[in-house]
């Protein structure tokens, strides 16, 4: 064997990425979603049925609330409504926008509550030994053994309709498969050796948390969360569709959906409109979802 | 094997017992009284104290459930407070028409799903993929109680050859051609969505399984093409089976929107006149025996996951 | 050995700076229902050595000897099931002692290179600092400034490294930061687990070079595992050779490659391949399939493989005794009056 003890300088190695800026996993991950054209047209598809839906006062031409007997059930086209009206003469245009404000509150704050719930949990049941993991995945259990519109709809039936309540239950329906997800990733990464490397190092376990395990857990648990938003905007849409969600008058596409159901003899392309807003908003989630997915699952060199 | 069985079982059996509890307990999450309900306003407290005991309310809340959940268990899931029939009847039977809806809509949905999925994935990058997954991430973000309205549209409204609504006949199987076709866009609509999300499962499983080597070694060693495809599905079908159970569940519990739409009386429209009525024992039984029933197909696919691959008996 | 008394120094220089009695782990085997079941997987059964201060000591086996299972249990990383460690004269854990978290800052671990040794989401500064700012309190800003001073130490380019990410490295620039890691505590004796087995026999040689630096300016102690019989010959001044769970050979380097007396020492040292293309193996110095480490063979574990086993072998774990100045050897032919046929009529490096 060649004596290796002749090379005794510590070596500086050449710089092998020319002058190339060190580059993080996020603004990779940033710049390969900015490069799929697909998710960046969702995500334009996306912003504009967010803006219109903060802006709508001004992108609205009627009153939502505002009805006339004369104007019942007009189709597309119609000048002045250029979507038509509904059942009671109100614009549907109108109602759609604002309505866009409901359903995207619907949609992404029980996911954004269930998220920070069930992460939390999920990450505890991931780090805490067998017996804190085993009581809270078996509660989890108990609650996945509903299928979801189930849950939703049997928690709305019984705690009554109205906003609060659909955003309560859709945020119960939401927390178990996000634990379930968090736990996974969790129990994942805490194997990985820079995590043990970590322990090694004495530092106390908030800061291997805060530092090693929870930026490696983020990015699954985001990917998760965008696409159980679609969803929350289905299932919403769906529980006042049933009635159990939002009240009228207030706009909001499963509402809507459901008020013109009737309509659908006379004037059925207005009738399908709140639908269509339904499917675009999932939708584009969805696609948003998929997109920031495939962007993260770099295959990095090893 | 028979350890991991026995160990699902037991599994099956806590959970069973949790799904009890949460379904009985939904009813005390109502604000009020549950008596209520079922009296006017200005009974006479008499009256009230009566049932109550009557009913069993006074008693402490795990003695209730203890006496429910023997009830339960001889079949007796209790009286609708609205049409004084016995629950598990009426429930059979709505549960037995949902039953003729979801067994088509599952059948179609996830053999379409398989078929376009594997389908997809073999033609990776080209047109027939890319359709695919329009396809399928249209099923899956659209509200299918929205798609049944735009079916019913198309097909009973603009050009009626089809039925709106209903059943066609007294309930059960169709007998006749006439029933059938009132089958026909209710199952479509209901199978829509699991097609969506089995077809993308089974699409991403066999990406999957093709980027890995073996079946390149099988085609080498000479297998036809046809061979070489079944190992593959062999080899996807733990996952497709795991989301597959997943579905089943959704269309029964998930029923009921599309019921709601095509006025079908099956077990969603039930709950939904249930809650409407705050018929508490209907309630509790239908969301129990949903449930229960979600959970028995899970350890089925468990069992059947655990039979196909081997690495899963832990 | 002459080596600097570091200023944590408790025990002056005849005091070893780790001795490890009696160290036993047991895990329960997969599978086993509900720990209702009585296999275990005896990873480390009853393991004894020391370390003086500045020395190396290489540990050697084949996979699933329990080399790296030691390894974690010295650090506490798994918590032993009976045994002692004694750091510098105290014992870890025990009242009067040290604490297993004063215990980590004065040893460390270089891990094997593999990509999941460095957080993927943190430069490698972050790295380098984490451990300083979060067991020792350091602020930020001084934490980084030391970290680029031990990048400079294991030869990369602060200006170059600190803000780029382990994805972005090879494999030997990895290793580097991992022993920067591992110096970033401070501590007096390093474990190395299979850190170079994973590279490239050149950069392999340049990490080696680097370690043999290092340990000479820091004044550092080494426990050295690995598989690789010839890095442990070159690295090594007194070698351990572990076999299933149980330390079989100890002794200076010299005395266990010149004279082996364990039959599986000896049958390690003939399967190493010789550049000699004159001397070739014939026949596989070693016969029969490894045992199942959930129910090892009774008495001596290497006897279902040995060519001298006999009745006693069986029924009869043989110790650990030391034959001739700090060599140890665990087998009966060595020992005389064990009941063995050979004992007592081999010396030490029969063959």
């Amino acid at each position: 064997m060649a004596d290796v003890s002749t090379i005794l300088q510590p070596i500086i190695l050449p710089d092998t990425s020319a002058g190339a800026e060190p580059r993080s996993y996020w603004s990779t991950v940033g710049e390969r979603l900015v490069h799929d054209r697909i998710t960046l047209a969702v995500g334009a598809v996306l912003l504009c049925v967010i803006l219109l839906a903060i802006f709508a006062p001004w992108a609205a031409t009627h009153d939502p609330l505002q009805g006339s007997v004369l104007r019942r059930l007009k189709p597309v086209g119609t000048p002045g409504f250029f979507l038509g009206t509904d059942e009671i003469g109100r614009d549907i245009w109108s109602r759609l926008v604002y309505g866009g404000r409901l359903s995207l509150i619907c949609g992404v704050t029980p996911v954004a509550l269930a998220t920070l719930i069930g992460g939390t949990l999920g990450l505890v049941a991931g780090i805490g030994g067998r017996v804190v993991n085993m009581a809270i995945m078996r509660v989890v259990d108990v609650f996945y053994a509903f299928p979801s519109v189930l849950l939703a709809i049997a928690i709305c039936g019984v705690i009554g309709a109205g906003i609060g309540n659909t955003m309560l239950s859709l945020m119960i329906v939401f927390t178990p498969p996000i634990v379930r997800v968090t736990e996974s990733l969790t129990a994942q990464v805490k194997n990985r050796d820079f995590v043990e490397a970590a322990r090694a190092s004495a530092a106390p376990l908030h800061a291997i948390i805060r530092h090693q395990i929870l930026p490696n857990v983020l990015g699954g648990m985001l990917v998760y969360a965008t696409s159980l938003v679609g969803i929350s905007i289905i299932l919403s849409a769906g529980l006042s569709f049933l009635g159990l969600g939002v009240t009228p008058p207030n706009p909001e596409w499963g509402l809507m959906l459901n008020a013109l159901r009737q309509a659908i003899f006379v004037n059925p392309i207005v009738a399908a409109l709140p639908g269509l807003a339904i499917v675009l908003t999932s939708l584009c989630f969805n696609l948003l979802s998929d997109g920031l997915r495939s962007a993260m699952d770099i295959k990095l060199p090893s | 094997m028979a350890q991991f069985i026995v160990l699902r079982l037991l599994h099956t059996i806590l959970i069973l017992f949790g799904v009890s509890i949460v379904a009985f307990g939904l009813i005390h999450l109502i604000p009020g009284n549950p008596l209520d309900i079922l009296l006017p306003p200005e009974a006479p407290k008499e009256v009230v104290e009566r049932l109550k005991v009557e009913f069993g309310f006074d008693k402490p809340l795990y003695i209730q459930y203890l006496a429910w959940l023997g009830r339960v268990l001889q079949g007796n899931l209790g009286t609708s407070v609205f049409t004084g029939l016995r629950v598990t009847g009426e429930l059979l039977s709505a549960l037995g028409n949902t039953f003729v809806l979801a067994i088509p809509a599952a059948l179609l949905g996830f053999s379409l799903g398989t078929t376009l999925g594997t389908l997809a994935a073999f033609n990776h990058g080209r047109l027939l993929d890319k359709l695919f997954s329009v396809i399928a991430i249209l099923g899956i973000s659209m509200p299918h109680y929205w798609l049944g309205i735009a079916l019913v549209i198309v097909f009973a409204v603009l050009n009626p050859v089809l039925p709106a609504a209903g059943m066609g006949g007294d309930g059960g199987f169709p007998v006749n051609w006439d029933e059938a076709r009132h089958l026909i866009l209710p199952v479509i609509t209901l199978s829509m969505i699991p097609m969506g999300v089995i077809g993308r499962i089974v699409r991403s499983t066999v990406l999957e399984i093709l980027s890995q080597e073996f079946p390149t070694a099988l085609q080498a060693k000479g297998l036809q093409h046809r061979q070489m495809v079944w190992h593959v599905l062999k080899n996807a079908a733990p996952p497709a089976l795991a989301v597959m159970g997943l579905q089943l569940g959704f269309l029964l519990g998930g029923s009921i929107l599309v019921e709601t739409v095509f006025n079908w009386p099956g077990s969603g429209q039930f709950m939904n006149l249930a809650i409407f009525r705050r018929d508490i024992p209907v309630l509790q039984g239908t969301v129990l025996v949903l449930a229960s029933f979600f959970v028995i197909i899970n350890l089925l696919v468990d069992v059947l996951q655990a039979l196909i691959d081997p690495r899963i008996r832990r | 050995m002459n080596v600097p008394l570091s200023s944590d120094d408790r025990g002056g220089t005849a005091q070893p700076l780790l001795i490890v009695r009696d160290l036993k782990k047991h895990f329960p085997a997969k599978g086993s229902f509900w720990r209702l079941s009585r296999d275990k997987v005896q990873a480390v059964d009853g393991v004894s050595f020391s370390v003086a201060k500045g020395q190396t000591v290489g540990v050697v086996g084949e996979s699933g000897c329990g080399k790296s299972t030691t390894a974690r249990l010295l650090l506490h990383l798994i918590e032993p099931d009976a045994g002692e460690v004694i750091f510098d004269g105290e014992g870890v854990g025990a009242p009067g002692g040290i604490g297993v978290r004063d215990l980590r800052l004065q040893m460390q671990m270089v891990f094997q290179d593999s990509y999941s040794s460095l957080n993927p989401r943190a430069t490698i500064a972050d790295i380098i600092a984490f451990g300083p700012r979060m067991a020792k309190k350091v602020p930020s800003r001084q934490a980084h400034d030391r970290a680029g001073g031990l990048l400079e130490q294991v030869g990369l380019q602060p200006s170059l490294f600190a803000r780029r990410y382990p994805h972005e490295l090879s494999g030997g620039q990895r290793q580097r930061i991992n022993i920067a890691r591992a110096l970033a505590l401070e501590p007096r004796m390093l474990i190395l687990d299979e850190a170079v087995s994973a590279l490239d026999k050149s950069v392999e040689a340049q990490i080696l070079n680097l370690l043999a630096d290092l340990r000479r300016d820091l004044g550092l102690t080494y426990l050295f595992i690995s598989h690789d019989l010839n890095v442990v010959r070159h690295v090594s001044d007194r070698v351990v050779v572990m076999y299933l769970g149980r330390i079989v050979e100890a002794g200076d380097v010299g005395a266990i490659f010149r004279r082996p007396s364990h039959p599986y020492t000896q049958a390690l040292l003939r399967a190493m391949p010789s550049m000699d293309p004159d001397r070739r193996t014939e026949a596989s110095p070693l016969t029969g399939d490894p045992p199942n480490p959930i129910n090892p063979p009774s008495g001596c574990r290497f006897r279902t493989r040995c060519a001298f086993a006999e009745e006693v072998c069986a029924r009869v774990s043989p110790a650990l005794d030391d034959i001739a100045g700090g060599h140890q050897v665990a087998c009966h032919m060595m020992v005389p009056g064990s009941g063995h046929s050979r004992a007592g009529t081999i010396c030490a490096g029969h063959d």
